[in-house]
């Protein structure tokens, strides 16, 4: 019987995880780190999802793409917001920072915070790895991204920013 | 229930101010920043959501984000004045900014060591958001304040007019005392007094000295411009009732 709830919890797992980011489709929940796991209770799954930014649009879509995804499996489905610990970029795994910078953006280079707050960390271009690059704005696109350029190769690009 | 009492006033700070900063979308006088007004408001009213959920949680009444939000008047809200005063132009805006993130960010990091998980959680989140809001902020305080001659004097007369407001935010009304879930907001004085300091020394600004502190918001005396922004605000949700996406 544990076994059948782990192998349902598996495969639960797999169909929750491959739900692209709506914003950045090129990396799934899975990658990012915002699902932080997924189980069945009483028959039906429930996914823990963990928000990014405080204000992200995207969350509600997020969940609503989840459970949309687990009842496609053939699940009951439900969301739990998990908030605590809070979301880092740290998180995002090694195979996610690869996709974002195949897909020309900049992977977050090191935990935000006070460290980083009246300095820019160095940011290399996702398209020609120069680190000689300048941030055109503290803000981007979306509320997870900032907007620089490469002197190096002249391409603008989106930097994902640590947090 | 002081601890649903000191919940609304942070999340009532962060709802008021984060629509004042809304109201910038398409107004900001570049790009860039018409990118950083609205993101910057993002941040404030994704805070206030989580603030307002678990006050309801805590409350046990049943009322949701959207009640507390969108439901109460003037008379009901607990923000400091410094987030409901009018945005002023881009000065104003961005030293308001300015005075709330370099409060915010030292209590959110006091939070992080809160005995409450869900405060924890919401500060853990918070704390980096209010980092980069000081930088962004703090980085026009100086460039307008330290610019030309009439950046200068736009930026002196906005600390002349908001710098009275500033000593609401280290207030707690009395029915929110005593909360050992949340920091107290006193100590975050000599931080606070700190980081203006600093940036005021680079822009070139005096801090002024107040003689008559502006208070009330948070025992729910509000100025006249609250309630047209609520009214704003509110009016969608109290149109159609109940109404989801």
């Amino acid at each position: 019987m544990a076994e059948a709830a782990t192998m349902e919890e598996a495969r639960a797992w797999e169909a929750a995880a491959a739900v692209p980011d709506p914003e950045v489709p090129c990396v799934t929940v899975a990658d990012l780190g915002i699902l932080r796991w997924v189980r069945i209770e009483n028959g039906a799954a429930v996914a823990g999802v963990t928000p990014t930014y405080s204000g992200c649009p995207a969350t509600l879509a997020i969940e609503f793409a989840i459970e949309q995804a687990l009842r496609e499996a053939g699940f009951e489905a439900r969301v739990e917001r998990v908030m605590s610990p809070p979301w880092t970029t740290d998180w995002i795994t090694e195979e996610g920072r690869e996709k974002l910078r195949d897909y020309g953006i900049a992977p977050p280079v090191e935990s935000g915070g006070k460290a980083t707050l009246f300095g820019a960390p160095t940011v290399a271009c996702p398209r020609c790895g120069a680190t000689d690059t300048e941030r055109l704005s503290e803000f981007g696109s979306t509320p997870c991204k900032a907007h620089y350029r490469c002197r190096s190769c002249a391409e603008p690009f989106d930097y994902f920013k640590c947090l | 229930m002081a601890l649903f009492e000191a919940l609304l006033e942070l999340a009532d700070d962060h709802l008021v101010l984060g629509h004042r900063v809304s109201e910038w979308c398409g107004h900001a006088p570049m790009l860039e920043e018409d990118l950083a007004l609205p993101n910057m408001a993002l941040d404030l009213i994704g805070s206030a959501r989580s603030l307002y959920t678990y006050a309801g949680e805590v409350e046990g009444a049943g009322r949701d984000e959207d009640a507390l939000a969108y439901l109460r008047d003037e008379t009901d809200y607990r923000n400091c004045l410094l987030v409901e005063r009018p945005n002023g132009d881009f000065a104003q805006t961005m030293l308001r900014q300015f005075y709330f993130a370099a409060f915010m960010e030292p209590y959110w990091k006091a939070a992080l060591e809160s005995p409450d998980e869900t405060v924890r959680g919401i500060a853990g989140k918070a704390v980096k958001e209010m980092a980069y809001h000081i930088r962004h902020s703090g980085e026009w305080v100086i460039r307008l304040g330290d610019g030309t001659e009439e950046s200068a004097r736009r930026m002196a007369e906005a600390v002349e007019e908001l710098h009275r407001y500033t000593d609401e935010l280290f207030h707690t009304s009395e029915a929110a005392s005593g909360v050992a879930a949340l920091p107290d907001r006193a100590a975050m004085r000599p931080e606070w007094d700190r980081v203006i300091g600093d940036i005021f020394a680079e822009a070139k600004l005096t801090i002024p000295e107040v003689r008559f502190p502006q208070q009330g918001g948070r025992e729910m005396r509000h100025g006249e411009a609250l309630g047209h922004m609520l009214a704003e605000m509110q009016v969608t949700h109290r149109a159609h009732p109940g109404a989801v996406w």
